[in-house]
């Protein structure tokens, strides 16, 4: 199983590369704080360790905090990307 | 529920983080890209609730039951997130991004923790290559989230705001870094319950450390590279906790970020001119005196009664903007000014410098803000081959991305960066809150030149008063 991850863990890096390469200037914030959000995916984890330590625990509560902070990753990132994004206009388009 | 339904509902979400990543690469979908992304998350979100390990946390003694504490947990960071997502000013968008990089690093290593305490509570061996995962998940979240940490105070300029010099900077560091993965390593390959602990403790620390003294002397000019180098670094960091808790979600959409987070970084080392590696190993630099005395000449200084005359006439103008303008939160007076000139006749151009302000991209943001359109804003490589036809540049608290030591002056620091050429315009204003060196310390022959006049004084006052000149004709 672990084989099959770092397999996959190289195919992803290889596509991320060819994913952003070529990307607009202009869009370099957006898609920093868009993959950021990206990166908070650690809160699936999160939620799988909160889980498996029984509540009260020392494991829990740490799983407890994981959550919280990665869904501030999460919500926040794609809230504050979508905000950036939806100000960028052509010209003459409506305000 | 189904470990088969599992793997293909994660397959699903991988292929909307792949599909968003790509359409947020191009303007007209940009936006659509990180809403399909976001969908990608949610249905990650749901396929762990149903996964088996969870669903056995199931009770229903709602203290006692899992997934009382799980929504609490989300609904608490949802409602924080949100806030400040909202709350957020545009100029403020790199500290916002920083801080909350440094929380999904924090996260990916109280995963780690989480994992360990559990494994080591239930007495559960790890093999060799989950003990190296688990240790290299704490050591990349550890040096993410106090990284992200230190860049946050020094963008928000609550914190660590100088260059801050470490005595023996890279040994110091590594000798930290060796240290910190000798105890992954005896972690990795120990049985021993009390030593694993100590072990994770001990690399927990050390690498807490590391984030903190590395990026601790880096200046703000460099922070552009550094905070897509930490956005980099937490997605490693959940990939590896993918490695960790058994999870392929975790690992393709980790690896999806480090992998793009380094080639934004190494776009950003280009524009600078500078190796990664110098940037993160050179002590730190301060200014270097190596300025020839002699030909000291003194910037001469225009009202902005003097710059309305020339702009008055003008049929070309380009801005060329930097940091100072998100300090001075001018974005808006200078759209102002562009709509103004652009009615007197006149056309006007952006031009932008890959590594101006603090983030990548952080004044097409700001200029975006300020509903200016996006085809106004052009990349150095666009506007440079025009820059002799241009009739003024205005240049609003820029520095180094205009100074053209950078193209004849081997003694300088920033020799051989790529610049924006305002000096080759016909006459160039800078816009600058005083005389002196700014930021990195480096002098500016562009200030001295015959056809620039500086005007002192802040930005957006500056701005404003020069777009009210224009009503009053």
């Amino acid at each position: 199983m672990s084989i099959m991850l770092i397999f996959v863990f190289v195919i992803a890096g290889f596509l991320g590369v060819e994913l952003i390469s070529k990307v607009p200037s202009q869009l370099h914030t957006p898609l920093m704080s868009g993959t950021n959000a990206i990166s908070g995916i650690t809160i699936v984890g999160a939620i799988s360790v909160a889980a498996i330590n029984i509540p009260g625990t020392v494991g829990n509560i740490l799983g407890f905090l994981a959550i919280v902070l990665a869904t501030i990753n999460v919500v926040g990132g794609y809230l504050v990307t979508d905000r950036m994004l939806g100000m960028f206009k052509k010209k003459g388009d409506d305000k | 529920m189904n470990s088969t339904v599992i793997a293909l509902l994660y397959i699903v979400s991988s292929v909307f983080f792949i599909r968003g990543i790509k359409l947020l690469g191009k303007t007209a979908t940009a936006r659509k890209g990180n809403q399909i992304s976001a969908i990608g998350m949610a249905i990650a979100v749901v396929t762990v609730m149903i996964q088996k390990e969870v669903m056995g946390s199931w009770s229903s003694n709602i203290m006692a039951n899992g997934y009382f504490y799980i929504i609490v947990a989300i609904a608490l960071g949802s409602l924080i997130g949100a806030i400040w997502a909202n709350r957020v000013q545009m100029t403020g968008m790199p500290e916002l991004v920083a801080l909350f990089n440094g929380f999904g690093g924090l996260s990916s290593l109280l995963v780690a923790l989480s994992q360990y305490v559990y494994e080591s509570s239930n007495a559960i061996a790890h093999d060799l290559i989950t003990g190296i995962s688990l240790g290299l998940t704490i050591a990349i979240g550890a040096i993410a989230f106090t990284g992200s940490i230190v860049a946050w105070g020094k963008l928000s300029g609550k914190m660590f705001k100088k260059p801050f010099n470490v005595p023996a900077k890279n040994q110091l560091n590594g000798f930290v870094a060796v240290l910190g993965l000798v105890a992954i390593g005896f972690y990795a390959i120990s049985t021993n319950v009390y030593g694993g602990m100590v072990a994770v403790l001990f690399a927990t620390g050390l690498f807490l450390l590391l984030g903190f003294t590395i990026t601790i002397t880096i200046g703000g000019g460099d922070m552009p590279v550094v905070i897509s180098l930490l956005n980099s670094l937490s997605g490693i960091a959940a990939a590896f906790a993918g490695f960790t808790i058994n999870n392929t979600v975790l690992v393709v959409a980790g690896c999806l970020v480090g992998a793009s987070g380094l080639i934004l970084t190494l776009i950003m080392c280009k524009a600078m001119n500078k190796s990664l590696l110098a940037l993160l190993f050179a002590t730190a630099s301060g200014a270097k005196k190596s300025q020839a005395a002699g030909e000291a000449k003194e910037p001469k200084a225009a009202s902005v009664e003097d710059a309305y005359l020339v702009l008055e006439a003008a049929s070309s103008v380009v801005f060329i903007p930097g940091y100072g303008m998100a300090v001075a939160q001018a974005q808006h007076a200078v759209k102002e000014l562009a709509e103004k000139l652009e009615q007197n006749g006149c056309e006007v151009n952006f031009a932008i410098h890959p590594v101006a302000g603090r983030m990548p991209g952080h004044m097409n943001v700001l200029l975006a803000e300020a509903d200016v359109a996006y085809e106004q804003l052009k990349t150095m490589d666009e506007m440079n081959p025009q820059m002799a036809n241009q009739d003024v540049a205005i240049v609003i608290g820029a520095n180094d991305v205009v100074n053209p030591a950078a193209l004849d002056d081997e003694s300088s620091p920033i020799y051989g960066m790529p610049i924006i050429n305002a000096f080759e315009a016909r006459t160039v204003f800078v816009l600058k809150r005083g005389k002196g060196t700014g930021f990195s310390g480096i002098e500016n022959p562009l200030f001295t030149n015959d056809n620039t006049l500086m005007i002192y004084g802040d930005a957006k006052n500056t701005i404003s008063s020069l777009a009210s000149e224009f009503d009053d004709d």
